[in-house]
């Protein structure tokens, strides 16, 4: 089987499985889950051992594992996909119009990004998640925040590729004749530049991705992420912590999750990086 | 040279005022101010004025950052909004903890990650390669917690090894310090040592692929000789900024990784402050984190250019 025209390698296909598994789960999550995701059972009590009923035994307050995992696909990738959609938005936006904008222009936003990425992206985030917290008293509230400051910080790092690539795109010959042609800047940038800048940021669009899903996991771990009542996987590691002193598991299958999805993308990552012959190596990087 | 340097020097000091102003603002571009934020929409106006005045917020924007940086500069930022106790004094012992850590993981991860990532790019497409390629790759696609879990579910739960929580004192001796510090510096040391050796392989690699290399093969040389003699002191320099860069990540690994051994570091004070919305705590954390993640980049610029003569000129 090809896909784009190139014949993905064992271990692509091994990413491409784990991938799409994760997928499913997440998008027919209410199908597939044995529970729903805030059921207690309180006759089983917290922290049950696996067994034929619950596989994964239950969490700290009796529901069961097995579900909440299966949920908590969807809200994690969701959440991680959406930021990564939105940071791509914003970051080639920005770089664009950083190239066909003028000089002043560039200046301003790239200085801006300097100064912004010499914090630290975690560091950043807790100073500005500290300031919403009153919003955080309700569901959409806390995600739409999480999403939209996740977004704008990981955004720098999009709008140095985009400008970057674009710089390279602009001073070819068929955007000065597209310009001597009399086109306007709008229709180069959607025309001549946009299709042509597109192909390197494909496999940088997985990076961001497993960025922005550990990142979410982790702020969720730290309990400034996805809020409670919602099924998460770093919230749960965090929930169910205690589980390991009494010699339960429960903590290590979301965390595990996590783990196997970002190897999942990192494998399809690594195999379009060899498509493309970009080094390798560089993955995953913060 | 000493010009190049300088002129470093001066531009990470200007990032570092450039940052602190961004984490001042960060508090400013809020829809309100500070005072509602922090105590969210159910107080009344009376505390919400009470408050203001408390913080300050009566005044112009410019003159409180001033008021607070030069408090910065002097080792003084403030009392904790939450328990009125001064902000340094709590932080030192803590920052002092969490450079510890830091420390102790360094050590080890260093030597290490630069060692095994020469090695991988010496026997390039061998086992040994691929084995450090697969290993590191999961080791950066988990997540800090789940290492730092799976550390104490084996080496302090199912083996009475080590403590599973990393509890110190100040007036611990060193030794025990070692060891109970041992979980989380080795959690730490595995998923910086996986970038590293990542990027100190590709960046020998790079090196490999340059005409004067293939030309050394050429005459004849051994492989050894050539990458020792030849490839290394050309690819010092970008060691240099890989190790940087990932020493600085040890600053943001450090937060969670406190987190899961319930360690006293600054990373735990930092949390706890962003969950108690306590602002001049978080402002003050930010700056420190900030400034060594600045410190580390100068350093390791200043460093790249005194190991390559062709950046010692000025251009």
């Amino acid at each position: 089987m090809r896909i784009f025209g190139h014949k993905p390698t064992i271990t692509a296909w091994i990413g491409i499985v784990i991938v799409a598994g994760f997928l499913v789960i997440g998008i027919f999550a209410p199908w597939i889950a044995p529970y729903p995701e805030d059921r207690t059972f309180d006759d089983v009590g917290s922290y049950a051992p696996p067994s034929a009923t619950m596989w994964l035994g239950t969490d700290q307050i009796g529901r069961d594992l097995l579900s909440r995992v299966i949920y908590g696909a969807r809200t994690t990738i969701g959440i991680a996909f959406l930021t990564t959609v939105l940071s791509f938005a914003i970051g080639i936006v920005t770089g664009l119009w950083a190239v066909v904008g003028g000089k002043i222009v560039d200046q301003i936003l790239s200085r801006l990004v300097d100064v912004m990425l010499s914090i630290p992206l975690l560091i950043f985030a807790l100073i500005v998640l500290s300031l919403f917290g009153s919003l955080f008293q309700s569901v959409i509230g806390s995600l739409t925040v999480l999403i939209c400051v996740i977004a704008v910080l990981d955004s720098t790092r999009v709008f140095r590729l985009s400008r970057s690539v674009a710089m390279n795109i602009v001073v070819l010959e068929y955007v000065e004749a597209a310009r001597l042609r009399g086109e306007g800047t709008w229709w180069i940038i959607r025309r001549e530049i946009l299709p042509n800048a597109l192909p390197p940021m494909i496999s940088e669009f997985g990076l961001r991705f497993c960025f922005n899903f550990l990142f979410v996991a982790a702020l969720s771990f730290l309990g400034l992420g996805v809020q409670p009542p919602l099924a998460d996987w770093g919230g749960m590691v965090k929930e169910n912590a205690k589980a390991l002193g009494v010699g339960g598991m429960a903590p290590l299958w979301p965390a595990a999750a996590i783990a196997l999805m970002t190897i999942g993308v990192n494998l399809i990552v690594d195999w379009i990086l060899s498509i493309n012959a970009r080094p390798s190596g560089a993955s995953a990087e913060m | 040279m000493a010009r190049t340097i300088a002129i470093r020097v001066v531009l990470g000091l200007l990032t570092l005022l450039g940052v602190s102003i961004l984490i001042f603002a960060a508090t400013e571009i809020l829809p309100g101010d500070v005072a509602t934020a922090v105590l969210g929409q159910g107080a009344t106006p009376d505390t919400v004025r009470v408050f203001r005045e408390e913080l300050g917020l009566d005044r112009p924007a410019y003159i409180r950052y001033l008021e607070w940086l030069g408090g910065a500069v002097q080792g003084d930022f403030g009392v904790a909004l939450t328990n009125k106790r001064d902000i340094v004094k709590t932080m030192s012992p803590k920052l002092f903890n969490t450079l510890f850590l830091a420390g102790y993981a360094a050590l080890i991860a260093v030597p290490l990650a630069v060692g095994l990532g020469i090695l991988a790019a010496i026997k390039e497409g061998k086992w040994i390669d691929r084995t450090a390629n697969i290993v590191s790759l999961a080791a950066i696609s988990m997540p800090e917690f789940f290492l730092g879990y799976l550390f104490i579910f084996f080496f302090a739960v199912q083996n009475r090894w080590f403590p599973s929580l990393a509890t110190v004192y100040s007036s611990m001796p060193l030794d025990k310090r070692i060891y109970v510090v041992a979980m989380p510096a080795v959690c730490l040391t595995l998923l910086v040592t996986a970038h590293m050796l990542r990027m100190t392989r590709s960046s020998v690699l790079a090196i490999m692929s340059q005409p004067y290399i293939e030309m050394a093969f050429l005459k004849g040389l051994s492989r050894a000789r050539v990458i020792f003699v030849h490839a290394l002191p050309n690819a010092a320099g970008p060691i240099i900024t890989v190790v940087a860069l990932n020493l600085a990540y040890l600053i943001v690994g450090v937060v969670v990784i406190e987190s899961v051994f319930v360690y006293p570091g600054i990373g735990q004070f930092m949390v706890d402050g962003v969950s108690k919305r306590d602002l001049p705590v978080v402002q003050a954390c930010g700056l420190v984190f900030a400034a060594a993640f600045v410190i580390l980049n100068t350093v390791a610029d200043v460093l790249s250019i005194l190991v390559n003569p062709r950046l010692r000129k000025p251009r």
